[in-house]
């Protein structure tokens, strides 16, 4: 069932253009992984999904409905939630806060409650009246996706959630992502860590200068593969 | 002794005006980063708001002004979600040509509308009645009246902002644009409340304008610079900054006034470049910026 998918996406930062042609698929309750070197377009698929770059309105399909026209603050209504590059938590909003944005705008009740994403990750709940800048990377990554948690998405997009963080530390994050996938989330992750994306994903999508390289299963992808798909 | 000990006080409560003059514009630069060039002829309009809804109805200015509050929370409302949102970006400029292109609209309307005579807000005795507080000292009660609205405006305002979801949509919008319209904030009408409440504000601030003085419209602007003065003293994003801005501009001016009447002004402006000299911040800079 297919949940999200983009046709033919195209994307531009002015007269640069960053995406040429990207067709991706989300089934519902899937996790799906793209990967790919600096500036193959990875952040920018996830900024075009969002709505924070325009793109033309039936190049991304939710429920076969299409979005692409239309802005960042309808698209997370609609169930589709960013966890953005750098975590950039508000800085003036302490934890708590932070949290209760995320899930401010959305109508929808579901699964996540301020308990529940407290549940997630309970190091929150001990900081919880802390200001965001503060916490430790990992406490402020762990925060960025209960925030977009907040609003209950059908899909979570997840931009280079391990960025930074120490491994022992990410492998605490991706601890939570079985927790996510439960509740019926389904979860696009855009990683540059390959053997944590492989580890992660049902399927992945390998980009390289703003097209897709390499598509597949990661049990059914060889190294010289990704290699190729990867580099060029 | 009295007199300085009288012009400390009176000082305190001029303070209070300046600083209803500031926490508009404090607001809208918080907020929406916006440097609103009109504000001064914003306050000297809802004044001129507050003087023809009393004249109409016969009703005194501290009942005209809870009429005219909600009307210029919808034109604060309106002008930001017509006009204003579309000047905010990356580009510094265009909110200032624009703001400043309104208040010359807002000065000349005014002259055409309501003539370049001097009016004043008639609140009966009121306006003359004092407090003596023991030796040669007493304290006007509309001044009174002003500073402690001026305390109740940053209350009301800090409550909002730290113990409500558009309170808390404000601090975030104003942190990050992009990722609080991730949060499914719709930004134009974030913008366009707080500008709305900015309104009410400049409504209470024009209030004790007209009490207090003279106007006429074409003094918006010297409104505007003690405003500018007493955000920038107090430091940015910061409402109880701003009450401290306020008063100490305050008593610069009426210290200096009682040095020499002539020094009254440029007392307060040699305090606003001491500070600025010292803390280039302000006084109480938010943590983050």
């Amino acid at each position: 069932m297919q949940l999200l998918a983009t046709q033919q996406l195209t994307a531009f930062y002015g007269d640069f253009q960053a995406l040429y042609g990207v067709d991706i698929r989300l089934d519902a309750g899937e996790t799906i992984a793209i990967i790919g070197a600096n500036g193959a377009g990875k952040s920018t698929l996830l900024k075009a999904i969002a709505g924070l770059i325009p793109s033309p309105a039936d190049s991304v399909l939710l429920d076969g409905i299409p979005i692409g026209a239309k802005r960042a603050a309808d698209i997370v209504r609609l169930g589709v939630a960013l966890v953005p590059e750098g975590r950039r938590l508000f800085p003036s909003l302490n934890v708590e806060e932070n949290l209760l944005i995320g899930g401010q705008a959305s109508k929808h009740a579901g699964p996540w409650t301020l308990d529940r994403v407290y549940r997630l990750f309970p190091v929150l709940k001990e900081r919880r009246s802390s200001a965001a800048p503060i916490l430790s990377g990992g406490q402020q990554q762990m925060a960025a996706i209960g925030r977009a948690l907040m609003s209950n998405p059908r899909v979570l997009l997840c931009d280079e959630i391990s960025l930074g963080l120490a491994p022992i530390v990410i492998a605490d994050i991706y601890a939570a992502l079985p927790q996510i996938k439960a509740e019926g989330t389904s979860v696009v992750l855009v990683e540059q860590d390959i053997a944590q994306a492989m580890k992660a994903a049902d399927r992945l999508y390998c980009f390289q200068e703003g097209r897709v390289s390499l598509e597949g299963r990661p049990g059914e992808l060889s190294r010289d593969q990704i290699h190729h798909a990867y580099f060029g | 002794m009295t007199g300085f000990l009288d012009a400390i006080i009176q000082g305190i409560l001029l303070g209070g005006l300046y600083a209803l003059f500031a926490t508009g514009l404090s607001l809208m630069f918080g907020v929406m980063r916006l440097v609103n060039l009109a504000h001064g002829d914003l306050i000297v309009l809802a004044a001129f708001a507050i003087l023809a809804v009393a004249e109409k109805l016969g009703a005194d200015p501290f009942v005209a002004v809870l009429l005219a509050a909600p009307v210029l929370f919808a034109i604060g409302f309106g002008l930001q979600h017509a006009l204003l949102n579309r000047t905010l970006g990356r580009d510094l400029l265009p909110p200032l040509l624009v703001t400043f292109g309104l208040s010359i609209i807002i000065q000349n309307g005014l002259l055409q509308a309501f003539s370049a005579d001097s009016r004043r807000l008639r609140s009966g005795a009121i306006e003359t009645a004092s407090i003596p507080l023991g030796g040669d000292i007493a304290v006007g009660v509309v001044p009174l009246l002003t500073l402690l609205s001026a305390i109740a405006v940053i209350v009301v305002l800090n409550l909002i902002f730290y113990r409500t979801a558009i309170g808390r949509a404000f601090r975030a919008t104003s942190d990050d644009l992009e990722v609080a319209e991730l949060m499914g904030i719709d930004v134009n009408r974030t913008f366009a409340i707080a500008m709305g409440i900015a309104f009410v504000v400049i409504a209470i601030a024009a209030l004790y304008l007209g009490l207090r003085a003279n106007f006429d419209p074409t003094i918006g602007p010297v409104r505007l610079l003690y405003a500018f003065e007493a955000v920038i003293i107090g430091g940015l994003g910061s409402f109880w900054g701003t009450l401290a801005g306020g008063v100490i501009l305050g008593l610069a001016q009426t210290i200096g006034a009682r040095i020499d009447p002539e020094w009254q002004i440029l007392s307060g402006h040699l305090a606003f470049l001491v500070v600025l000299a010292i803390r280039p911040r302000g006084l109480f800079p938010r943590a983050v910026d």
